[in-house]
């Protein structure tokens, strides 16, 4: 027998995600699909629009990833335009999209994903004794293992222990008063009392400390958007540099009557603040508190009577196919051998990184062929992101229509084998790629395996390096798992928490490297109309950035950017006639991983990841729940493109390989 | 109140809480002893109590001597809150998120107003108000968070909170589907029993990027613009389109791409305390939010008096902060406080970062028509402004 179970919506992502599974006799999952529900048409509202408008319109894509889309269209046009960015921009660019990822990272562990792997009804004692009893146990769990973080605040000292107790007594209180007055809020008809949920009293008090912690944490990180863009979400950015340049009163905050600009002394020792806060946190208390869930919820030998526990190391793997476009440029977008994240891909069994070629028609294509789209000859097709086609199809391409939804009993599943989700399917060559922490983990892990490739730059193979030791150190000795097994849901959560140090730990260099420019007086912050003539002869010599018109080309100039982004490979594909976007196709990381199946009936990463998973109870499905958060789902990212008209800019035949 | 500036509205609210903060009146409100365990079980000190009451008098214009009643009567019963998200990117409510605090990070406090608006607003609304239903940061998923959407709509008097746009629902379109009910549907069903509807965001307020036209040829894209490609619109339109106590239904707009953390919690906080919407422009957005220009409290604006523009990023002009008009800054048509509560807890906003005013909180947003390079009226958001159309 096989039930079908649905979750729609699943929560705590952004966006708006359906999962339905399909489970057998013993509740384990045959086969899963992954439907998002909602669109826009930010694509079609690009065409015909200003060029350097688009980095604000892609932005909207999504508020949660604010800088990535932002970052990668002013890429994609410096590379229609042939320019670069000077060194200060690269590096602010690096320190903002850095900032990003060390807050959204934190903010998924402990907001997004936590509530899967910890009872916050199990955060608290019964009585005022009990309490007490647990803030003691609390305290001791807490010196052992945020010793730093808590001694701060709270000195090894008898009256600090007393007063940290105190601590964990009002949040235990705090608890108690939500649930005496039945106002749970976000937290009513969780999964309580699930059998899956591992974590002692004290270890549950401890995270709803640090959940609370972590959004006062959250708010200061996001300052440093604001000092360089202005605002977050969603900070400022432009074509040929950043907006913001070094005040020519530096010495001063900005003033009515002294003028200047964000970027001066008193704020870059803002930024360096923020950067220790941010290093500190992660250091104290993301990195260990990640090692110590994961050492919960790996698997454990049978022992004292309790029965074996299949861990999460060895639940949600997707196959070992990893895609990076790479990202932190520490020497110029170009020089590809010094991005912090390598670009590549990894096929299972590859000792080394394989090339990516992102304007090759034939290596990334997009499938519709389970997605609520059409296409103009075949369905079946792959098709490049430069010749991509939108054409919204829902009816006909099999989309559920809602016959009557005030029925309570009112049931209906997808139909899965036409079309039955907003999101296209990418491939690499075909094959199915995941994106995100793992992947970039995997990559800089294989980075630091083989010989430095000649020219690169030192920081840069150290911080592979520091990854390979984190993996090594983490993973394989502390938490005695498989290098292999890394391929897994807790391997994703432990890959985000190791890629966020590093982040960390890098953007103090980058700090340092724009402090020292402007000490020399090295200002730039964006290519003059004249410097990027200089750097691309064929731009022609009336050209200027105010006026589109004077960026002239014979034919559409055509461009590609990419963003690394917190959750993974990010591309945007843009063509410009007579100064006005032609055409513009986004290929987003969460894409890549929520996609449906291909024409092939190859099933996209969260897809695949769910199989083989056995529900301890099918009503509750929170196993579900914690593969799919593992992926850090962006849906709002994957659903961007809708053209209910018709795309009929380029009629392509291809002559697909499939079956 | 939108014959005071804000210039002077800030230092009358620094004046007035220096004043009591050092003359200890605060002891003068006994009412607000019977708040006590309440203060305290969320974290909130009476002292930081009195002084959010006083930030948050001045702000909303309510006479101090009648806060303590006000926030007292507001947290006798814990106000629901349904949260709702169609034609969105998150953005808004990852603003909302920077309003929760907590007194271990007070790293970059810049000033006194931004203190008082959002640390203590935070907790009250920890207080006062109960979030029932979040998408983004639920517990459950599937069937149990639809029980919780169930549960919360089928009381009254809850606020409903809306971001995104909502799409044509028309048969086969699918543009937004939950659980088999359409966007409009799943807007209808909520805002049945709600009290009020506030739409947070340029999208729910006005249709925002959704709504944003797309060309009006596809093969010849530089045509100006054609229509919404899913046929996004404002929540009031869709309410409207419902008609009878849909129609009526009170509805604060709450603009911005995103909107500032404090003027969201700003305007929940009004209602709870007051049981009704604060007085409201013609767009419906809150006059004590939007009733000036971001260009008046400007720090550039003595340039633009003077004639002193910046022309291109990283100029000289640039460097010394002149005025952005002709870089494309929307700020003298554009209403929001921006320039006087400040981003992220007084840390900036855009122009002091170098870059105009997009005009993020108007309902022209996306498809103002400025004048480009060529003197050619068009949309785009390095377009200027004509000067002579600035009133100062």
């Amino acid at each position: 027998m096989t039930t079908t179970i649905v979750i729609d919506p699943v929560t705590r992502i952004e966006g708006h995600l359906r999962i339905e599974a399909k489970i057998d006799a013993s509740n384990k999952i045959t086969e899963a699909y992954s439907s998002s529900t909602m669109a826009r048409g930010i694509e079609v509202i690009m065409k015909g629009r200003d060029p350097r408008d688009a980095a604000h319109i892609s932005q909207r894509i999504c508020g949660v990833c604010t800088v990535v889309h932002g970052l990668t269209s002013v890429r994609a046009v410096e590379d229609a335009l042939g320019v670069t960015v000077p060194e200060n921009a690269e590096l602010i660019r690096n320190l903002m999209i850095g900032a990003q990822y060390v807050h959204d990272h934190v903010m998924h562990f402990y907001h997004l994903h936590a509530l899967d792997w910890v009872d916050v009804t199990k955060a608290l004692g019964a009585d005022p004794a009990k309490k007490a009893a647990l803030a003691a146990l609390t305290v001791t769990l807490a010196r052992q293992n945020n010793g730093d973080y808590y001694k701060a605040k709270y000195p090894l000292t008898t009256a600090g222990n007393a007063a940290l107790k105190q601590h964990f007594i009002d949040v235990q209180n705090k608890l108690q008063n939500l649930f005496d007055r039945g106002q749970l809020g976000l937290f009513a008809n969780g999964y309580w009392g699930h059998q899956e949920y591992r974590l002692k009293a004290q270890e549950n008090l401890l995270a709803v400390d640090h959940y609370l912690d972590a959004l006062g944490w959250a708010r200061e990180v996001v300052k440093l958007h604001t000092i360089f863009g202005g605002k977050d979400p969603h900070p400022n950015l432009v074509v040929g540099g950043v907006p913001c340049a070094v005040s020519s009163n530096y010495n001063q905050q900005v003033s009515e009557d002294a003028g200047g600009t964000s970027l001066n002394k008193v704020n870059m020792a803002k930024v360096t603040a923020l950067i220790t806060t941010m290093k500190n946190f992660v250091d104290q208390v993301y990195v260990p508190d990640t090692i110590l869930v994961a050492g919960i919820y790996k698997s454990q030998p049978a022992a004292n009577g309790k029965p074996a526990y299949p861990g999460w190391e060895k639940r949600g793997g997707t196959g070992w196919h990893y895609l990076c476009y790479g990202e932190f440029p520490e020497t110029g977008i170009r020089n590809k051998e010094d991005f912090l994240i390598p670009q590549g891909v990894l096929l299972k069994g590859d000792q080394s990184i394989r090339d990516i070629n992102m304007t090759e028609p034939t290596e990334i294509q997009e499938y519709v062929a389970h997605s609520w789209y059409s296409y103009l000859n075949d369905n079946n097709a792959g098709l490049h992101p430069s010749i991509g086609q939108t054409t919204l199809d829902y009816a006909k391409r099999g989309g559920p229509i809602p016959e009557d939804p005030s029925n309570p009993s009112y049931h209906y599943t997808l139909n899965t084998s036409t079309g039955y989700s907003w999101i296209k399917s990418p491939r690499w060559y075909n094959n199915a790629m995941e994106v995100g922490p793992l992947a970039h983990v995997v990559m800089m892990y294989t980075m630091a395996s083989g010989p430095a490739p000649a020219k690169q730059d030192p920081a840069v193979r150290s911080a592979h390096v520091n990854v390979k030791t984190l993996v090594d150190t983490v993973w394989v000795t502390k938490l005695g798992l498989n290098l292999t097994d890394i391929d897994s849901t807790l391997g994703r959560i432990a890959a985000r928490t190791i890629e966020t140090k590093v982040i960390a730990d890098a953007m103090s260099r980058w700090h340092t490297r724009l402090l020292k420019n402007i000490s020399v007086n090295n200002l730039a912050t964006f290519v003059t109309d004249v410097d990027a003539i200089k750097q691309n002869p064929a731009l022609t010599q009336n050209f200027k950035w105010k006026d589109p018109l004077t960026w002239n080309f014979s034919g559409p100039l055509t461009g590609v950017g990419f963003t690394e982004a917190p959750r993974g490979a990010l591309g945007h594909w843009l063509s410009i006639e007579s100064g006005v976007i032609k055409n513009y196709q986004c290929i987003v990381a969460s894409q890549w991983n929520a996609g449906p199946r291909d024409a092939a009936g190859t099933p996209g990463p969260y897809e695949k990841a769910l199989e083989n998973h056995t529900l301890a109870d099918p009503t509750q499905p929170l196993e579900i729940l914690r593969t799919i958060h593992s992926f850090d789902p962006c849906i709002g990212c994957a659903v961007h493109v809708t053209d209910p008209n018709g795309e009929e800019l380029i009629t392509v035949n291809v002559s697909t390989t499939l079956r | 109140m939108s014959n005071v500036s804000k210039k002077e509205l800030r230092t009358s609210i620094v004046s007035r809480l220096s004043q009591h903060l050092e003359a200890e009146t605060l002891d003068e409100w006994p009412a607000i002893e019977t708040l006590g365990d309440r203060l305290a079980n969320s974290g909130v000190s009476r002292r930081s109590f009195m002084k959010y009451c006083m930030g948050l008098s001045a702000m909303m214009a309510i006479p101090i001597s009648l806060m303590p009643k006000l926030v007292e009567a507001a947290l006798a019963k814990k106000t629901s809150v349904v949260y709702l998200s169609f034609q969105e990117c998150t953005g808004c409510l990852e603003s909302l998120v920077n309003v929760f605090s907590n007194t271990r990070y007070n790293l970059l406090k810049t000033n006194l107003t931004a203190d008082i608006s959002t640390d203590s607003i935070a907790n009250i609304l920890l207080t006062a108000l109960s979030l029932d239903y979040s998408e983004t940061l639920m517990a459950p998923s599937g069937l149990q968070a639809e029980k919780s959407k169930a549960d919360a709509i089928a009381n009254t008097g809850y606020i409903l909170v809306v971001d995104g746009a909502i799409p044509d629902d028309k048969k086969g379109a699918g543009f937004f589907i939950q659980h088999g009910k359409t966007g409009l549907q799943l807007l209808k069903e909520a805002a049945t029993n709600a009290a009020a509807v506030v739409s947070v965001g340029t999208c729910a307020s006005f249709g925002g990027l959704p709504a944003a036209k797309g060309p009006d040829n596809l093969n010849n894209p530089g045509n100006l613009r054609g229509v919404s490609p899913t046929g996004a619109t404002s929540i009031k339109t869709a309410l409207d389109s419902f008609g009878g106590i849909y129609k009526t239904k009170p509805v604060i707009n709450v603009s911005g791409c995103p909107p500032i953390a404090e003027v969201i919690a700003g305007t929940l906080v009004y209602w709870i305390l007051n049981g009704k919407a604060p007085s409201l422009d013609s767009n419906l957005r809150p006059t004590m939010f939007y009733g000036e220009t971001v260009h008046e409290e400007c720090y550039r604006k003595e340039f633009f008096e003077e004639g002193q523009f910046v022309n291109s990023f990283d100029d000289a002009g640039a460097r010394a902060g002149h005025c952005l008009l002709m870089m494309g800054c929307k700020g003298p048509t554009t209403h929001n406080a921006c320039t006087t509560l400040k981003w992220n807890q007084g840390t900036g906003y855009p122009m002091e970062a170098g870059h105009g005013c997009l005009g993020c909180s108007e309902p022209d947003f996306w498809d103002k028509k400025s004048i480009n390079a060529q003197g050619q009226q068009g949309v785009g958001f390095y377009n200027h402004l004509d000067p002579a159309t600035i009133r100062d």
